[in-house]
């Protein structure tokens, strides 16, 4: 009976212990610290920074996607390099030069393959998301130059295909990676001038190329990809001049509310409003500056919106009912990126030249929090780990 | 002696007019100006150029890549940007005197 007792005790301890060493990773996250090349592991239940991971190189225009599991961040830097980071250990895990001149990156639908587009050389990659072992590649050769091409936009999409576009070429190609070390590629030509980014919608169905050269949008219906590319909003711009843009818009980021989507107007001053299923215009906003993300709070009742050069101290709440710019909030110097926490009671925004992030509260708009960073932009939740296309 | 005094003289005013020089450089660019231009080149010109100007979507900015284009030459691209492709003007942003200014600073390697 003691032995039994003692036992109990000693197991019960043992539980304890366990407890307290393992860690769910669903509040964790990670924020891009440019300049130093490290990332700051945070968790968004309380509002702190866990630990720093340095060591990842030129994290200018970085991203990252996440392992299924919420466990592991695959980081994506300019310089070519991709890391494997453990938010648990707070490390390290693997890191290769895969490229000379890199963008971004996305991981496949069954989570086991990693794709990053290329400038230098332009094309995609693949890796084996657990050692990063090289499996295939898909150089981007335009069909009319015969020339490598830029690729921006890259996305995951269901049944194992990743989309991507064509910066200097102007098209949208589809890859289908059933067998990683064989793609299969559908290519789309024409689909207008200098796509610079590219977008699937949540369910997975249609991918979206914005257009720099051009105004216009470009859309594939991954269901009938048969049915080709369709031009939508053309002439979005009336023929008027555009602004000079500062920095290019992205559509990573995107906000959709109900049937609507919210996209940033190139070189205007503007939010388009677009209905998803005509791809109709249905209205335009009149913002502070030229837009870089429109990014829906998870329930789709606000937009928040960052501003390119010289703009970028503020960003203003678009109430998604009545399309009016609702509250407009002035973090600081250069607000680079924000991403909300899972069910959006929180918005994280970086605020590069203050080197700082700010938490603020979604309801109130008032800043709880703020941590410091050393020129923070972007700002990837592990809930990206769930969702198509992040 | 004459000859001398004469040295010294134009020894002063070779000074002079450098000070005057230089006092004029600072005048028109001020130590907080040139540092909000380092950051600007750094991270604005970064998100498209890279920020160690390796290159990116633009290209690359480093010297060894201007292919001997002169100071006139770099801040003309930066004021009037390059039309059909996204290089901005950045002429309602930047002065003259800035843009050369950051043209000599990528001729010589951002310190």
């Amino acid at each position: 009976m003691k032995l039994a007792i003692i036992a109990i005790l000693i197991l019960t301890t043992l539980q304890t212990a366990t407890a307290e060493e393992f860690r769910g990773t669903g509040d964790l996250g990670i924020v891009i610290e440019r300049a130093a090349g490290s990332v700051q592991v945070v968790e968004t239940t309380s509002g702190t920074s866990l630990s720093r991971v340095s060591g990842l190189g030129d994290l200018s225009h970085a991203s990252a996607v996440y392992s299924r599991d919420g466990r592991y961040a695959y980081v994506f830097g300019r310089d070519g390099g991709l890391t494997k980071v453990d938010l648990i250990t707070a490390s390290v895990v693997k890191r290769v030069m895969q490229a000379g001149n890199s963008i971004g990156g996305a991981i496949s639908q069954d989570g086991r393959l990693i794709a990053v587009s290329n400038y230098d050389p332009g094309g995609v990659r693949f890796f084996d998301a657990q050692t990063l072992q090289p499996v295939s590649a898909i150089p981007a050769t335009g069909s009319d130059t015969g020339r490598l091409s830029k690729v921006v936009g890259l996305v995951d999409a269901p049944e194992q295909r990743f989309v991507f576009s064509l910066f200097d070429a102007g098209e949208i190609w589809i890859a289908d990676m059933t067998i990683p070390t064989e793609p299969k590629v559908t290519k789309f030509a024409g689909i207008g001038k200098h796509p610079y980014d590219g977008m699937i919608t949540p369910d997975g169905r249609t991918y979206i190329a914005g257009l720099f050269g051009e105004d216009g949008l470009a859309v594939v219906d991954l269901w009938h990809p048969d049915k080709g590319v369709q031009r939508v909003l053309d002439g979005y711009g009336r023929g008027e001049q555009p602004l000079p843009v500062f920095k290019m818009p992205h559509l990573e980021g995107w906000a959709i509310a109900g049937d609507r989507v919210f996209l940033p107007a190139v070189g205007r001053h503007e939010l388009l409003v677009v209905d998803m299923r005509t791809w109709q215009e249905v209205g335009r906003i009149a913002v502070h500056g030229q837009p870089v993300f429109a990014v829906g709070r998870p329930d789709g009742r606000q937009v928040w919106v960052n501003f390119a050069h010289p703009d970028n101290d503020r960003i203003q709440v678009i109430d998604t009912e009545t399309l009016q710019v609702v509250r407009e909030l002035q973090p600081g110097p250069a607000v680079l990126h924000l991403e909300f926490t899972p069910r959006g009671e929180r918005a994280w925004v970086s605020v590069r030249d203050a080197d700082r992030i700010d938490i603020y509260d979604t309801r109130t708009f008032a800043c709880v929090a703020s941590l410091p960073a050393d020129k923070p932009s972007g700002i990837f939740l592990t809930a990206r780990a769930q969702r198509t296309g992040q | 002696m004459f000859e001398v005094r004469r040295r010294l003289l134009s020894a002063a005013l070779i000074l002079s007019t450098g000070l005057i020089a230089a006092g004029i450089a600072q005048a028109e660019l001020s130590p907080i100006r040139t540092g909000e231009l380092l950051i600007l080149v750094r991270h604005d010109c970064g998100s498209c150029h890279g920020l160690t100007l390796k290159g990116g979507l633009g290209p690359p900015l480093l010297p060894e890549t201007l292919n001997g284009r002169d100071e006139e030459g770099i801040a003309e691209v930066i004021l009037s940007g390059v039309p059909g492709t996204p290089m901005p003007p950045w002429k309602s942003e930047l002065t003259r005197g800035e843009a050369l200014w950051i043209a000599k600073q990528l001729i010589e390697g951002l310190p």
